[in-house]
């Protein structure tokens, strides 16, 4: 198992080399000189020259990345430009609200998302199932944003029962974990439950409810447990559309957090933070595939064994 | 004609008449706006600024005073043609090239899946953010940026499609009478292999929509006054207290687009019974 982890995050290098020099590329390929977007009006041109060096922009393309990518790997990811300070304290007090906002929407995909799609699949084609399924079209349709800001409308302004933004009370997670959750509850109940019914009808089930085994004993020790693997490889594969949701909601909500961070400054065009916060995004994406390989590894066998 | 008429059978279905409905309306709406809407979107009119719905105005005003119906009207326009621009660049693109990884193998094959596996993970959201930081902000960018964004799904479902169908006898039979590989790939491989990608794509047009109306919503997209869904609540969000519908309408006018979308997608899979093709993604 271990050998298997260390393998996955081998593999991991080549494409987090690949992101970072898209990344980096990011800088050049914007139309315009990036200086300009520095300079004052009127700088004379010692003035734009100085600049220029203090940026390395005269180097040679292969040693400004090899510099970035050092200074990367260091925690040194440049300088703000709107905001002035380094671009690193930015995400550290942005990413700890990413973070609990991302895992708990996670958390609450997962378990809701289980529980109903295996309660439909149990009481398939019941008036409960048409309503998971109803659920399922709303949440996989509805934009997360538009979601978001009916939540305010509702609990926030209209009952009172939650701040409308920010995220100085722990309260202040519960509308923005809801948002994103309903989608990624969406996703996990829509697959749990093809899952199960696909599971229903082999052989083996048949076996057991012909030996009389109880039928819940079977849905919940048999079919639930073989759908779990469909179901945790679609997670592992759609992670990040989970995570991609919090950026939006993050905005919504004006919640500090690196999504509202990125949109900010792209919207200022504050590249060293545009890089940044693309930068720990890919990280997290990353991380979290690798989680969910992790878990598919310990569930099945055969994929630790075909990594060997 | 043949299309055509399986597309009515699948409108008399009774989920397909619902979803067909809705989208000739909103097709309607897209293609006709000017003479639809009731008001000019761009008139403003402050002392009527931010009144709720009435006999006048039925869905209300925003916040310069400006018929709300008449804009999601218009924005019906721009919320389509971004998104079946994007999406049909996007299925054009994405079939050529796994059409060509599928068929040709080989280094190609390697580079394009080595591709699309690296973007596969990415919500097309961060992907399109990343392009958009490149290319800059405006319609023509969020077009380009949304195309790549999906191109690894439809450039995936494609190289499936043409790796099964290339071992099939009739294909290899073709390739030993001496047809070239253009007529090999398009005279029997993309006839064969298009019919899960269209689908595919239409179900992402829907999915287009909701990226073009929270770029739109960023204040990323069209530039004002060209009304688009994403940025008529963006500029909504400062009146949710006191005139909700500024949001409320235009929101509902993107779910109930893409709940029809994916209605009428989904009636669609039934009828053509692709649903196993489709998984292959």
């Amino acid at each position: 198992m271990l050998l298997f982890i260390v393998k996955r995050l081998l593999l991991l290098i080549p494409v987090f080399l690949a992101i970072s020099v898209v990344i980096f590329m990011l800088v050049h390929l914007v139309p315009g000189d990036p200086i300009d977007s520095i300079l004052r009006v009127g700088a004379t041109p010692a003035e734009r020259a100085a600049l220029v060096a203090r940026y390395g922009l005269d180097q040679p393309i292969l040693t400004q990345y090899v510099t970035w990518f050092g200074k990367m790997v260091l925690g040194d990811l440049g300088d703000a430009i709107i905001l002035r300070r380094p671009v690193a304290d930015l995400i550290a007090m942005n990413l700890p609200h990413s973070l609990a906002l991302g895992s708990l929407a996670l958390v609450f995909s997962t378990v809701v998302g289980i529980t109903a799609g295996a309660l439909a699949a149990i009481f398939r084609d019941t008036w409960f199932d048409r309503g998971v399924m109803t659920l399922i079209l709303l949440g996989s349709t509805v934009p997360s944003f538009w979601l978001g800001l009916l939540m305010i409308m509702l609990f926030a302004v209209t009952l009172g029962w939650f701040p409308v933004s920010g995220a100085r009370t722990a309260s202040a997670l519960v509308l923005p974990v809801l948002t994103i959750g309903l989608g990624g509850v969406a996703l996990v109940a829509r697959v749990t439950r093809v899952a199960m019914m696909d599971i229903a009808r082999r052989d083996f089930v048949m076996m057991l409810h012909a030996k009389g085994v109880s039928r819940w004993r079977i849905e919940l020790g048999s079919v639930l447990r073989h759908a779990m693997m469909p179901v945790v490889t679609i997670l592992s594969l759609r992670i990040g559309w989970i995570l991609g949701g919090a950026v939006a909601v993050e905005f919504v909500f004006a919640r500090p957090g690196l999504g509202s961070l990125l949109i900010t400054s792209l919207n200022q065009r504050d590249y060293p933070v545009v890089q940044g916060c693309l930068l720990m995004l890919a990280i997290a994406v990353m991380l979290g595939t690798l989680l969910g390989d992790i878990l598919q590894a310990m569930m099945d066998p055969r994929i630790r064994e075909g990594m060997k | 004609m043949s299309a055509l008429r399986f597309l009515w059978g699948v409108a008399r279905t009774p989920r397909g008449a619902v979803s067909a409905a809705v989208l000739v309306l909103v097709i309607l709406c897209a293609l006709f706006a000017p003479w639809l809407a009731p008001y000019d979107y761009a008139i403003q009119n402050l002392p009527g600024a931010n009144t709720s719905p009435n006999a006048a105005h039925w869905m209300g005003t925003d916040e310069f005073g400006r018929d709300l119906m008449s804009r999601i009207i218009h924005g019906a326009r721009t919320s389509l043609s971004v998104a079946i621009t994007a999406i049909g660049i996007s299925v054009v693109a994405g079939m050529t090239l796994g059409a060509m990884a599928g068929y040709f193998g080989g280094i190609f094959d390697r580079v394009v899946t080595a591709v699309v596996d690296l973007t596969w993970s990415f919500p097309e959201i961060l992907i399109a953010l990343l392009l958009i930081a490149i290319i800059g902000t405006g319609t023509e960018s969020i077009i380009i940026a949304i195309a790549i964004a999906y191109l690894a799904q439809f450039t995936r479902l494609t190289r499936a499609q043409v790796m099964a169908l290339r071992s099939e006898t009739y294909v290899e039979a073709t390739v030993n009478l001496g047809a070239g590989h253009a007529h090999v790939i398009f005279r029997h491989l993309l006839p064969n292999a298009i019919t899960p990608v269209i689908v595919a794509g239409m179900l992402a047009t829907g999915d287009a929509i909701i990226l073009e109306a929270t770029l739109g919503f960023f204040g990323l997209g069209a530039q004002p006054p060209t009304p688009s869904w994403g940025a008529m609540m963006s500029s909504g969000t400062a009146q949710i207290f006191i005139a909700p519908w500024i949001i409320l309408f235009p929101g509902a006018a993107i779910a109930v687009t893409v709940i029809a979308i994916n209605l009428f997608g989904d009636a669609l899979i039934d009828a053509l019974d692709i649903r196993n093709r489709l998984r292959e993604v």
